[in-house]
């Protein structure tokens, strides 16, 4: 039975994966099937039911592993001596961590809100025009590349060649600023501008994601709210302004929270077009060199958990918003 | 996650609002009718259409393009002078798609059996968690819920060690085994968070009268609520087969880089990460990534379109 | 954890041009009705491997920084082992190495052995995880002894114990140029640092237009580590190599002077815009400039001289030829006098987490002059090996073979790698981050070295 731990063949892999399925439904209809069956069962077990393999899933993947660090933030690399608060301190009293805290908070506030303004935008521009799914095709094209690959690309738009002899730009967005008669430019290097240009990277991929769901939330616009609109003179922005953005609120509250959950984490663009020089770093990617590769897990712990402080502001946003939405309820 | 009205502006029940409706539902044609009509300022929001929908194609058309230039050339000019130079060639893709002693074959197909049970797998759990927390009125809900919600902040490589040990203690580390959970742990909140999000904004009403006729909460979550969410579930499977199938590091860590488990991302960033800047390879080896996810979009992409309620909900 | 990126040098011109080697003696060896030395060494020849024993059905695993398509030459040379022993190779080859081995040695699922490509790295794993290593076996410890020098024994030794032997070799004092344009217009190969200078002064006299010196050092996230190659070079020639041991070994702090006058010296050089960056820029450009593309205005002659490893061969276009008297080569960096001889460069680990016999068995092949043979033989160009039981006649490039001469020559003082003998928190991280810095953002050299001081680890 060697191969249901190490498949060699197609055959063998391909059932493999039916078999981990099907075992997956058994299990859960075995659970759920006693959930109905037993009549008179507290509500509690019947939540049980269906939140209990979940919460054992979070419990065991996220949660220990996510107070281990918090626990290892507090002692030496090694893990044996207490040190208090002396991890934090060292992340704040360097010089650069002020700068990679800065491109952090630019980081979280900027991507989210220019990826859903954009992406909001171009959702009820093409909304039931002829070339409505091709146009979105367009936008969500990003999404399929990993955040590595949408990296490489940008790069490869801000290359820099210098301005002499017979020397061609290979990047498109310094051959732009060349036909326009101005000087090629460093966009990694320049600060403080090169965070906006990686910023823009981020924007770029996430505008597919917030373009999506927007544009289903708008077509689940009531017809008739639009037309009662319509019929009291509202047009063009003021409908955008008045009817639209209202009646999406919820579906907007959620793009902001995923993209802000999403980009608080990313590392990949810094490391694939900076690799964190030049003033570009953000905690995430400290995170990751401290840990994995300066050989400072404890370090690294701490700016973990700085992760986790700058998502409280985010989590009671969102708690206010459920509140909200069970009283309209 | 929609269909709540803004309160400003209508002031009945939700019910009511509804029950208004099938008197008012228009055919297609009207529909597109005044879907026209009522545009923004035309000629303003096709431009500013067109200038996003540009910024954001032509960067990869460009890397497209690059794709199949030689190498010489990719280095000394611009992908836009194409027109004037024309040498096309396939060499980078035959390099980047034969340079390996694995066939690719062997890659698209362990990307292939990792992907779909971390695709099913978390959607089948995240939408019974996302049930219980929207429907179930049990003790400690909204705070559970809340600190599922906040465990996405937990980056991946926190768990990294703390799970591998496990895997390694169970003797299944290096086996799909360990992909599919991981990946399935992974995505958990998020996809919680989402669902629970389309699935609060289902009409209490259609519950409601569920219940009266005696259905149970498992009769409930199957026969009313599943349907009524299939484009959502579409929806997200597509979000989540794209993180699956572009994720590296779980794939790295947990079954380990060697041809029997990894996935394709390990093939290409062994291209696009070792290269530096070796764009002929880089770009080819992206486009060869980029092509599974893209008929999947393509193939599942009328759900985004139809809403990610399904009919029930809007008329 | 530069070895890792510093090793992407050979990659995918060599590749291209060592796939197409291999497919040919491949071709050529079934041809020659076996006669080929391929078809001898690695089909009959089984004595050599006798003492390993029947090792059948055994699997070992390797787990290394070397990834396709250098990754194949690997497997490839592990060939006759396989074939006389019967043991069979799990090979992994990943760019995430460095960050991976230790969350595997953590998590208790440690590989057979594994590929460390900076001593600094083996110390700290060595001291972290003491009872997951295993010391070398007395026949790695004979091969050791009897072919490599003192030196090379010394990088894998932590504490008196000899932990690791090494794999490759490569070599970093060079300096890529053009012998077709040092014809053009008559210039010598410089034979001392002052000449070199002298050079580089003539050429900016000769061509106006051009800065003789062009550089690279962006690495994705290793960005840098040229910088500090640069800077290591330098201290070995002002300082030499007492003074270069003790600021490695941090006996003397980061900022001692002498480090001070060494990085003003690379910076006449780096931070001159007169100097530099043909072809490419200002002097910040060089800080953007992928350090595998650095050297590509040579044959266009938009730039003179360029710093870096033999192995970056693999970069340059296949239609250049690479040789003294073809269309790119390189010289020795030249030392302060003619006697003064510096060598630096660098190479990786054998490191074992097992001891099953299979395991040490191929501990000591790969410590062997049969397993260095084999590999230049597979390998075709942009490989070579501190071990003197290696035979110059089977490396196929021209500057492989020099840099062999250099690394046999007793008249060169080498020298390791010092950032890859550092400590992580210094040598893959504020060393590179901190010169880059002191390219791309002016920073002043005392403020450069004086960061790194401080990031030392207590």
């Amino acid at each position: 039975m060697d191969w249901l731990i190490r498949p060699d063949t197609t055959g063998e892999k391909l059932t493999l994966m039916v078999l981990a399925i099907l075992l997956f439904v058994v299990v859960m209809g075995l659970i759920l099937f006693g959930v109905d069956r037993i009549k008179r069962l507290p509500v509690w077990v019947v939540a049980l039911g269906f939140l209990g393999p979940t919460l054992l899933f979070l419990t065991f993947g996220l949660l220990y592993p996510g107070l281990r660090t918090i626990r290892d933030s507090f002692y030496t690399n090694s893990g044996d001596a207490f040190v208090g608060f002396d991890n934090y301190v060292k992340a704040f009293t360097e010089d650069q961590f002020q700068i990679v805290l800065r491109n952090t908070l630019l980081w979280v506030v900027l991507v989210p809100l220019a990826a859903t303004f954009i992406g909001l935008v171009y959702a009820v521009m093409v909304d039931r025009t002829r070339f409505e799914s091709f146009a979105k095709t367009l936008i969500f094209l990003p999404m399929a590349i990993s955040l590595v690959g949408a990296s490489i690309i940008w790069k490869f738009v801000y290359e820099y060649r210098p301005d002499q002899g017979n020397i061609q730009q290979i990047g498109l967005a310094n051959q732009v600023l060349v036909w326009l008669g101005l000087p090629p430019q460093q966009f990694l290097l320049n600060q403080p501008w090169n965070t906006l240009f990686l910023i823009a990277v981020m924007v770029w991929i996430q505008a597919g994601f917030a373009m999506t769901v927007l544009s289903a939330a708008i077509k689940a616009i009531p017809d008739d709210i639009v037309e009662a609109a319509r019929l009291d003179g509202l047009g063009g922005a003021k409908m955008f302004r008045f009817i639209t953005v209202p009646s999406i609120r919820p579906a907007l509250v959620v793009v902001l929270t995923t993209i802000a959950m999403a980009t608080l984490k990313v590392f990949d663009i810094v490391r694939t077009m900076t690799g964190g020089n030049f003033g570009t770093s953000v905690v995430a990617y400290e995170y990751y060199t401290q840990s994995f590769r300066a050989q400072n897990p404890a370090f690294g712990a701490a700016l973990a958990v700085l992760l986790f402080v700058l998502v409280i502001p985010i989590v009671v946003y969102n708690v206010r918003q459920l509140r909200l939405s069970e009283e309209i309820r | 996650m929609t269909v709540i009205p803004p309160t400003n502006l209508v002031d009945e029940t939700e019910a009511d609002t509804r029950a208004a409706r099938p008197a008012r539902k228009m055919s297609r044609a009207e529909k597109r009718a005044m879907a026209v009509k009522g545009k923004l300022s035309s000629p303003w929001a096709s431009g500013i259409a067109i200038v996003i929908a540009v910024l954001w194609t032509v960067p990869t058309f460009g890397l497209f393009v690059t794709s199949f230039r030689p190498r010489a050339e990719i280095r000394s000019s611009g992908w836009w002078t194409l027109p004037w130079n024309p040498e096309l060639t396939l060499e980078n893709y035959q390099e980047a798609l034969f340079g390996s002693s694995t066939s690719l074959a062997t890659y698209f197909l362990n990307s292939l059996v990792i992907t779909l049970p971390a695709v099913l797998i978390p959607i089948s759990l995240a939408l019974l968690a996302a049930y219980a927390f929207a429907w179930i009125d049990f003790r400690g809900r909204n705070l559970l819920f809340v600190g599922v919600f906040a465990l996405q902040v937990v980056p991946i490589q926190v768990t990294l060690v703390p799970l591998l040990s496990q895997y390694v203690s169970w003797g299944l580390a290096g086996s799909f085994w360990v992909v599919w959970l991981s990946h399935s742990i992974f995505a958990l909140p998020l996809a919680i968070y989402l669902l629970h999000n389309f699935m609060k904004d289902i009409p209490p009403s259609l519950v409601e009268a569920a219940r009266v006729d005696g259905a149970g909460h498992v009769k409930i979550f199957f026969q009313v609520l599943l349907p009524l969410l299939t484009p959502a579930i579409a929806s997200f499977a597509i979000f989540q087969f794209l993180w699956v199938w572009n994720d590296l590091l779980v794939a790295l860590v947990f079954a380990g880089g060697t041809p029997d488990v990894a996935p394709l991302t390990v093939r290409v960033a062994e291209l696009a990460g070792t290269r530096g800047s070796q764009w002929h390879l880089l770009s080819a080896g992206a486009f060869i990534a980029m092509i599974v996810p893209l008929i999947v979009f393509l193939a599942l992409q009328r759900y985004f379109v139809r809403g990610l309620l399904g009919g029930a909900v809007k008329g | 954890m530069n070895g890792l990126r510093k090793r992407r040098g050979y990659t995918a011109a060599a590749a291209a041009g060592a796939g197409l080697v291999l497919v040919l003696t491949a071709c050529s060896g079934s041809d020659d009705d076996g006669g080929s030395g391929d078809g001898a060494s690695s089909t009959t020849d089984c004595t050599a491997y006798e003492d390993y024993g029947d090792l059948s059905g055994k699997t070992i695993s390797v787990y290394t920084s070397i990834v396709d398509p250098e990754s194949q030459q690997q497997i490839d040379s592990y060939a006759p082992f396989e074939e006389c022993t019967g043991a069979k190779i799990e090979y992994e080859g990943s760019r995430e190495f460095e960050a991976q081995l230790p969350v595997r040695l953590q998590a208790g699922n440690p590989p057979d052995i594994a590929y460390i490509p900076q001593p600094g790295f083996l110390k700290s794993i060595v001291e972290q995880y003491p009872d997951v290593v295993v010391p070398a076996p007395q026949a790695v410890i004979d091969n050791a002894n009897e072919y490599y020098t003192e030196g090379w024994v010394n990088y894998g030794t932590v504490d008196g114990t000899l932990y690791a032997t090494p794999l490759g070799a490569n070599v970093k004092s060079f300096v890529w140029y053009s012998p077709t344009a040092f014809e053009e217009n008559g210039y010598e190969i410089p034979t001392t640092w002052d000449d070199l200078i002298a050079l580089t002064d003539q050429i900016r006299e000769d061509h106006p237009d051009v800065q003789p010196w062009c550089a690279g050092i962006e690495s994705g996230d290793a960005t840098g580590w040229p910088a500090t190659d640069w800077l290591e070079d330098v201290v070995l020639r002002t300082a030499g190599a007492d003074v270069y041991d003790q600021w490695v070994n941090h006996e003397i702090p980061f900022n001692d002077p002498q480090i001070l006058e060494a990085l003003g010296t690379v910076g006449s050089i780096l931070k001159d815009s007169e100097r530099v960056n043909g072809g490419w820029g200002d002097v910040t450009s060089i800080a953007t400039t992928p350090w595998n593309e650095a050297a590509q205005p040579i044959p266009d002659g938009a730039c003179f001289l360029h710093r870096a490893a033999n192995f970056y061969q693999a970069n340059w276009d296949e239609s250049l030829k690479v040789a003294e008297d073809g269309d790119v080569y390189a010289f020795y960096l030249p030392g302060k006098t003619e006697d003064d001889k510096p060598l630096l460069g660098g190479g990786e680990f054998v490191t074992a987490f097992a001891d099953r016999p299979e395991v040490q068995a191929f501990q000591a092949y790969l410590s062997s002059p049969e397993w260095a043979n084999k590999k230049a033989e597979v390998t075709g160009q942009g490989w070579l090996s501190a071990n003197n039981g290696l035979d110059p006649a089977l490396l196929q490039s021209p500057i492989d073979k020099l840099s062999f001469d250099l690394l046999t020559d007793d008249s060169y003082t080498f020298r390791f790698d010092g950032s890859d003998q550092m400590p992580g928190a210094v040598g893959a991280d504020a060393f590179w981050k901190q010169m880059t810095a002191w390219i791309a953002e002016n920073q002043s050299d005392e403020e450069t070295l004086d960061n790194i001081e401080a990031a030392w680890p207590q």
